[in-house]
């Protein structure tokens, strides 16, 4: 079993890292889902498996899966959530706004003006 | 006690002048006032003491661990500054009420100023020399805030961001320079160092101290060759000159030197330092003032000099020197600023500060212009003014100064910048008062109210009463502070008198009066003379550096080509693999010794499944909706795992976050482009495939070394302290709402965050390009089923349902799987299904809770439900919890972990609701046809009822 877990979150992982390697942002996207897929079992992992021992307190448990890193993945379930809507937002904002889902950027660099607009503006008023 | 509170006063009352400035200016002035004046109280009760000779120490510690502790200590220097800034701090608050027009914010001038004020009392006061670090970048940023108060001055913001830059780069120094000599001394406590010097001063560290703490003082007292950024600073409103720039900010540099003279100074090293630095600056400013036209200019060039008189004389490292410095300190911060309040008035009265368009104002306003005069001759050091005693004592100093074989040039350069500084200050007072009355001023001047030359008076009163009776008046302060400067030495032999009889210093002194006079006569000549030599200009080549590290660093990112996000992501992914690899190759490793679990079929299959659906993901991406789909299936399949592995309450949690996240991403995706192109690229899908591949072999490899591993847990007591400690049966939501309530508190505020940039990103897509491409996109979109009809019943009726499935989930967390996380997902989603079926139009008029208002109740709630235990004195979030016994229902457990748990409930509904509401807005904009408000085919009956009653309302 434990092969299965670990060749899987393998799995996750290398499909997450080669579509955060796409130039549009929809794969992009997709991408970091996969990777939090990943990174959430991953950390879950620590706890080693366990099998029908859920952290519930009973008297006559004889024993419990770790609960420690359960707790820190559901939260991280939620961030993650919080993070893709974040990214598909910012996706999508940055497509309504230049017409483009490309991440590539510019391959001639970044275009002049811009960010240094504030010097150059100090510098022109008399 | 008190002690602490004089800082923190004005720290914590920059709140009261915006609050109370609609009130009117009068009121914040007042309010202001009161404030300072309250501090100035707190530290004059502890002035008795400090002069019976004690050392008043105020404080707790604060990060023991690295030496920093928030305790101050008064001895004579440090009440000596405090109440200086604090008492010129009154009457600058007075002057600037009048002197601010009605249009500049007076509460937020004076929030800055209080915070100054503050930062400035915290610099001098502070035991602890972490302490004073924080106070003294304090010091720049509000500094920085001041000068750039009138923003929309261009002058303005460079200067405030010269200053700061400048300034700023010396804090930094500073800071390394007092880590160090923290470490040499083996404390960060003012009181354990000053006993320290010959420790320090052995050090093989010292000289690098030395140069590090100098870099400090001299850039935050503007001494050549950093005097260059004080005079861009009077681009500051008057009041901010005259309190910063020459009573106190600049003198922190200063301050800060004879706060380490016991320290520091005595060494040849710092004789050959600090003495030339301060003369050099000496000559400059004062030789650069007497050119200058305009009034400010020339006070600022002569704050410039006196604060390298000042640094030469704490340079000399002699115990007379001392004292010449510490009453010249006290004598320039009443002449100088008494100077710059009146240049205030009459640029404020006059409508220009340039002494070529100024003269004849004596017989328009006599009370400036005697004001003025006389300030004026103390700057020049004409008896019987205090300006005279200090210089004289400063000459003194210079004539019996310590450098051995350029002993000359010392005395020389003093005379030298004593009789420039009595020229320019001749041309000052002459320049601006006297002679003919013009006609062709800018405005009509006349002598102002007595708000605005009061606090002049004031001044000025102090600059003739210590001229004439310095022993008297100033006595028993030079002695108090002199004595805290020199340290454990006994006090040399000097007198605060006028007289001292025929010294070498009276011979120097009319030598500079008589040849100032002489240089002012020939003040034209001179200009003439000056006029080719080469001016290096000192913003010219600021502003060059500033644009050649824009240039560098916009040379680096175009090199390395960072707006690439594939690029940036395959250096970071190949960098982790590198380190990752060169780690697995040292260290020793073998197969692990934990027996695996045995595989069974219903696993196999999930993950073959597993397999197959990332398989197609890699290979048909480009179809963007099947991929969408298929990561659903991942996402159960992730969730099956955790049902498999006993970990119920994940499961719950990504099968609802799993929900959420395809409708957020669906409706993404209904807005951009529905397919990737195609890459056509073999090299670069084979060279993203093997990143890919090698990172999911490494993660695997790593996974699977930990799965085989024994290990120990820390969760043992969790488990333990569960039911006892925490109230609930279920240990994941005890420890989220309980054990690690702070990071599930920082977690939920993350989330709301997050909200938030949505909510910005979006909001503002309703307008310009982006809005441009919304309205063109209409013609893509079907909406002629919008709102289908089975949808919109089902939805409707499963929202009750849907509420007390969340309400259960909630209820029963602390117990059994569940809790607030996993309800609020449920709670959102039958929100969003309303919005998916019937429309944001229809679901945004029904809303009755704005979204913004949840996320935020959510985290207030669960900040208070944490602040509540600090009622009982207990550590923030402790929990606590009771059975207690309801008729008919029976014994009921209420745990406060509930209320914070319902905080996080909200913050999750909140977060989810925001954003995809937010989405479905920018939606409705795109939707083709204005979209029927709700299923337009159908009404139900009872609705429409609604609805016209609603309408009679």
């Amino acid at each position: 079993m434990e092969v299965l877990v670990a060749s899987g979150i393998g799995l996750l992982t290398a499909v997450g890292v080669y579509l955060v390697l796409r130039r549009q942002t929809f794969p992009v996207v997709i991408g970091t889902v996969f990777l939090s897929y990943a990174v959430n079992l991953f950390l879950f992992a620590t706890g080693r498996l366990t099998v029908n021992r859920p952290p519930i307190y009973a008297s006559g448990a004889s024993g419990y899966a770790d609960p420690l890193p359960q707790a820190l993945v559901l939260t991280a379930i939620v961030i993650s959530f919080g993070m893709t809507a974040l990214v598909v937002v910012l996706a999508l904002r940055g497509f309504l706004e230049t017409g483009s889902d490309s991440v590539e950027g510019d391959p001639a660099g970044p275009a002049d003006g811009g960010d240094d607009a504030t010097v150059t503006t100090d510098q022109a008023r008399p | 006690m008190n002690l602490i509170l004089v800082p923190l006063i004005p720290l914590l009352g920059a709140l009261l002048p915006p609050l109370v400035a609609r009130s009117g200016r009068d009121t914040a002035m007042a309010g202001t006032l009161a404030v300072t004046l309250t501090s100035l109280v707190l530290l004059l009760v502890e002035a008795p003491a400090v002069y019976r000779g004690e050392t008043v120490l105020a404080g707790t510690a604060w990060v023991p661990e690295i030496g920093l502790s928030f305790r101050f200590f008064a001895d004579g220097l440090g009440l000596f500054f405090a109440t200086m800034i604090l008492a010129i701090g009154a009457l600058i608050i007075v002057y600037a009420r009048y002197y601010l027009s009605r249009q500049d914010s007076i509460g937020r001038f004076y929030a800055y100023l209080l915070l100054f004020q503050g930062a400035m009392v915290g610099i001098v006061l502070s035991d602890n020399i972490l302490l004073m670090l924080i106070f003294w970048e304090l010091t720049s940023l509000s500094s920085f805030l001041l000068i750039g108060f009138w923003s929309h001055a261009a002058a303005g913001r460079q200067g405030a961001r010269m200053a700061l830059v400048v300034t700023g780069g010396g804090g930094l120094l500073l800071t390394a320079g007092m880590l160090v000599l923290g470490h040499v001394g083996g404390s960060y406590e003012l009181s354990v160092l000053l006993t320290k010097g010959e420790v320090i001063k052995a050090s093989p560290l010292y000289p690098l101290i030395l140069t590090l703490v100098l870099a400090g003082a001299f850039t935050k007292s503007a001494q050549f060759p950093f005097h260059f950024w004080l005079p861009h600073a009077m681009a500051a409103p008057t009041p901010v000159s005259a309190y910063l720039h020459s009573a106190t900010m600049v003198k922190a540099g200063v301050f800060l030197l004879a706060r380490l003279w016991p320290v520091l100074a005595g060494t040849e090293l710092w004789v050959a330092i600090v003495a030339p630095v301060g003369l050099v600056t000496m000559l400059v400013g004062a030789w650069i003032a007497l050119f200058k036209d305009d009034l400010k200019a020339i006070l600022a060039y002569s704050t410039v000099s006196h604060l390298g008189l000042m640094v030469m004389l704490l340079g000399f490292g002699t115990p007379y020197a001392a004292v010449a410095c510490v009453f010249h300190i006290l004598n320039h911060a009443t002449f100088k600023a008494a100077l710059f309040m009146a240049a205030g008035i009459v640029d404020h009265e006059a409508g220009t500060r340039d002494i070529r368009r100024l003269g004849g104002l004596a017989k328009l306003m006599p009370v400036t212009a005697v004001l003025a005069g006389i300030a004026s001759a103390s700057m020049a050091g004409l008896p019987p003014l205090n300006g005279f005693l200090s210089k004289e004592m400063m000459l003194e100093a210079a004539a019996s100064g310590p450098l051995g074989g350029l002993g000359w040039l010392i005395p020389v350069g003093a005379t030298l910048a004593a009789l420039v500084s009595v020229a320019y200050s001749v041309r000052l007072a002459v320049g601006t008062f006297a002679g003919p009355a013009r006609h062709d001023y800018p405005h009509h001047p006349h002598d102002p109210g007595a708000g605005m030359w009061l606090p002049v008076a004031l001044l000025v009163g102090l600059v003739v009463a210590i001229g004439l009776m310095p022993a008297l008046i100033a006595g028993p302060i030079v002695a108090r502070t002199a004595q805290a400067v020199i340290g454990g030495a006994p006090l040399p032999y000097y007198s605060l008198s006028l007289w001292h009889g025929l010294t070498p210093a009276l011979f120097m002194s009319v030598a500079a009066v008589a040849g100032g006079l002489v240089a002012f006569r020939g003040h034209a000549l001179l200009a003439r003379w000056r006029a080719p030599w080469p001016r290096p200009e000192a913003k010219a080549l600021f502003d060059t550096a500033v644009a050649a590290t824009v240039f560098a660093a916009r040379w680096f990112t175009r090199r390395a080509n960072v707006e690439s996000l594939p690029r940036t992501i395959a250096i970071v992914t190949v960098s982790v693999l590198i380190v990752a690899l060169w780690a697995f190759a040292r260290g020793e490793h073998g197969a692990g010794a934990r027996a695996m679990m045995p595989v069974h079929l219903v696993a196999l299959v999930a993950w073959a499944a597993l397999i197959a659906a990332s398989a197609v993901v890699v290979l048909k991406h480009g179809n963007r909706l099947l991929t969408l789909i298929l990561t659903s299936v991942v996402g159960l399949i992730v969730s099956l795992a955790f049902i498999q592995f006993s970990a119920p309450d994940l499961a719950l949690t990504q099968i609802s976050v799993e929900v959420v996240s395809t409708i957020l991403l669906l409706l993404a995706l209904n807005l951009l482009p529905k397919t990737t192109p195609p890459e056509m690229e073999t090299r670069r899908k084979v060279r993203d495939g093997a990143i890919a591949v090698a990172a999911g072999v490494g993660v695997a490899a790593l996974a699977l070394a930990i799965l085989t591993r024994d290990f120990t847990t820390i969760s043992d007591y969790h488990i333990a302290q569960s039911k006892p400690g925490g109230g609930g049966t279920n240990v994941v939501n005890v420890i989220l709402v309980d054990f690690r309530g702070f990071d599930t508190f920082g977690e939920i505020i993350v989330l709301g965050i997050a909200a938030l940039a949505i909510f910005a990103l979006l909001d503002t897509a309703l307008r310009g390009p982006a809005a441009r491409r919304l309205d063109a996109m209409r013609q893509g979109l079907e909406s002629a089923e919008a709102h289908p009809l089975i949808l919109v019943v089902a939805t409707r009726a499963l929202l009750p349902l849907a509420f007390t499935v969340g309400v259960f989930i909630f209820l029963r967390g602390h117990n059994q799987p569940g809790g607030g996380f996993i309800a609020g997902l449920v709670v959102a989603i039958a929100y969003i299904m309303q919005y998916m079926a019937s429309g944001y139009a229809w679901s945004h008029q029904r809303a009755r809770f704005d979204a913004h208002t949840l996320v935020g109740a959510g985290v207030v709630i669960a900040g208070l439900t944490g602040l509540g235990s600090l009622l009982f004195g207990r550590p923030f979030l402790t929990s606590s919890f009771g059975y207690f016994h309801i008729p008919l229902i029976g014994e009921v457990e209420l745990a406060t972990a509930m209320a914070f748990d319902t905080g996080v409930f909200l913050a999750v509904v909140g977060t989810v609701l925001l954003a995809l509401a937010q989405i479905s807005r920018i939606e409705a904009r795109a939707e083709r046809s204005p979209v029927p408000e709700g299923p337009a085919d159908i009404r139900l009956p009872r609705e429409r009822d609604a609805a016209t009653a609603k309408r009679e309302d």
